[in-house]
């Protein structure tokens, strides 16, 4: 509405978004009194930026994501995604979302899964081609008639994420995609994942208790801390991309992940 | 490996017809309290016509009372999900109609609605009613939040949530629900005719009971039952068609 010439549709647009978060605070109401959640969380991240939100179990970085997409309404304070109120963008499906199980649809074939986006969106007959582009993208072709449970755990997560990346979104938002996956397979997801970024040029908010991998994929880690969640520490990854596994075998990696592994000491909840 | 298994249950109940036969004739069992199976089968040739006339009967009935107690289910079942306030009013109502003994309501309901085949569909459906409720109320409540959770991340509206999420997650539990009211339905129709009726398998019982007709209500039964086995394999035949995901929780 703000900026678009006029005949700009708007569909298709790939021209990357930031976001925006600023002073933010969560409340839930449980039966056993109010929760606070979040408290005046501020972040800002830059369009193609590649940022991960770090932090133990309940630190209120999942539901800072679910903030960002609309899934949850703010509390208080201010969200935008490419300049606008995530409501508007969720809409106009600005942004992506990765869920940490794959949540596909069993009786839909990997092609009718990556589809859903565009057939909720009214658009499934002309995305087909882009959706068997997206299927070759991500390493799945060939396997376009298999159903989930045909499907291993890690080939789940691809057949997500070609889902989210089916309505051309300018920002991914991903919670923990591959925290449910072995070391290895999520090694070599880690890698395909930053193929998939330079390919797509997306903007991606990424969240994950993992340093390790936080570290390896990001531009920037975001460390939250825990009751109520805001960001404790910003860390810059200043490693060359692109960048391959034995990065993580020099001393530059390991002086980053120790820095994660001292903001994260204190924030070891007792369990 | 499957003509092994097949194989296998057919030897089963071979042999009990086998042994079944050998006892009756060894002891001498008279045929109007326990008759031999060779003495079944000759009165199912023979009686085919009469049995014939009558299984049409119940079947229609069966099948009419099926379509009615569970299409009614899936619809109230959609309705309680779409509206708390609606479930809360009527569930106890439907609680209350599972309570009431069938084979008490029989009589009542051949007063109200006659002799013909309103009370027996009636009464079929009632009987397959409220499982298939239950059943379908779980089904569309049984998906996973994160799978909301992506409906709303893409604006779905509630028609398509419903169309794309929660009905197809239903169906595998509303077959287990079908499965069992295809059996529950034969079994309410006849004993609806018990009550009042002048055709349909639970006459011919009745009047070969109070006849000694022993063979003619052994054989009698036997096609109810063989009656609701093709009902079943009907709906399960119908499931593989629809169903053809694996579910991930299967349901009980």
């Amino acid at each position: 509405m703000s900026t678009a010439g006029p005949g700009a549709s708007g569909a298709g647009a790939t021209a990357p978004a930031g976001i925006v978060v600023e002073g933010v605070g969560m409340t839930f109401s449980t039966p056993s009194g109010p929760v606070q959640a979040l408290a005046g969380a501020s972040l800002t991240i830059q369009p193609r930026e590649f940022v991960s939100l770090l932090g133990p179990s309940g630190c209120g970085k999942s539901t800072l994501l679910r903030l960002v997409a609309d899934i949850l309404a703010p509390t208080e304070g201010r969200i935008e995604v490419g300049g606008e109120p995530p409501g508007v963008a969720r809409r106009r499906r600005v942004f992506g979302f990765v869920f940490q199980d794959s949540t596909l649809l069993p009786w839909r074939s990997t092609l009718q899964n990556v589809l859903l986006p565009l057939e909720i969106g009214g658009t499934a007959r002309r995305g087909r081609a882009e959706a068997l582009d997206l299927l070759e993208l991500v390493g799945l072709r060939g396997f376009e008639a298999a159903y989930p449970w045909q499907l291993s755990g890690g080939m789940r997560q691809r057949v997500a994420i070609a889902r989210a990346l089916v309505t051309r979104p300018q920002v991914l938002l991903m919670d923990e995609p591959f925290g449910a996956l072995d070391e290895i397979t999520r090694e070599h997801m880690n890698q395909e994942l930053l193929r998939i970024w330079q390919a797509t040029g997306t903007t991606i908010l990424f969240v994950t208790h993992s340093s390790p991998e936080a570290v390896f994929l990001s531009d920037r880690v975001l460390v939250l801390r825990a009751r109520p969640g805001r960001v404790k520490l910003e860390l810059p990854v200043a490693l060359p991309r692109p960048r391959d596994p034995a990065v993580k075998e020099t001393v530059e990696f390991a002086r980053h992940t120790a820095a994660l592994r001292r903001a994260l000491a204190g924030e070891a909840r007792p369990e | 490996m499957i003509v092994r298994r097949y194989a296998l249950s057919v030897a089963g109940i071979l042999a009990l017809l086998l042994a079944w036969e050998a006892y009756t004739r060894a002891f001498h069992v008279p045929h109007y309290l326990v008759p031999a199976p060779s003495l079944i089968g000759r009165t199912l040739v023979e009686e085919w016509p009469t049995i014939q006339r009558n299984v049409g009967r119940t079947l229609v009935e069966a099948v009419g009372g099926f379509l009615l107690g569970n299409g009614f289910a899936v619809v109230l079942a959609i309705v309680f999900v779409h509206s708390p306030a609606v479930e809360r009013t009527l569930y106890p109502v439907a609680v209350a109609i599972r309570t009431v003994p069938i084979i008490a309501i029989a009589p009542i309901l051949v007063l109200l609605l006659g002799n013909g085949y309103a009370p027996k569909v009636v009464i079929a459906a009632l009987i397959s009613f409220f499982p298939t409720l239950v059943n379908m109320v779980r089904g569309l409540e049984a998906v996973e939040p994160s799978a909301l959770e992506l409906m709303r991340v893409l604006s779905a509206n509630r028609r398509q949530v419903f169309f794309k999420l929660r009905l197809p997650s239903s169906l595998p539990f509303l077959f287990s629900a079908l499965k069992i009211a295809t059996a529950s339905c034969v079994i309410g129709a006849i004993v609806a005719e018990w009550v009042g009726a002048d055709t349909g398998l639970g006459y011919l019982i009745i009047v070969a009971t109070f006849e000694f007709r022993t063979g003619l209500l052994y054989a009698t039964t036997a096609v109810g039952s063989f009656l609701a086995l093709a009902f079943f394999l009907v709906v399960v035949a119908l499931e593989k068609a629809v169903v053809r995901w694996k579910p991930e929780t299967p349901p009980p």
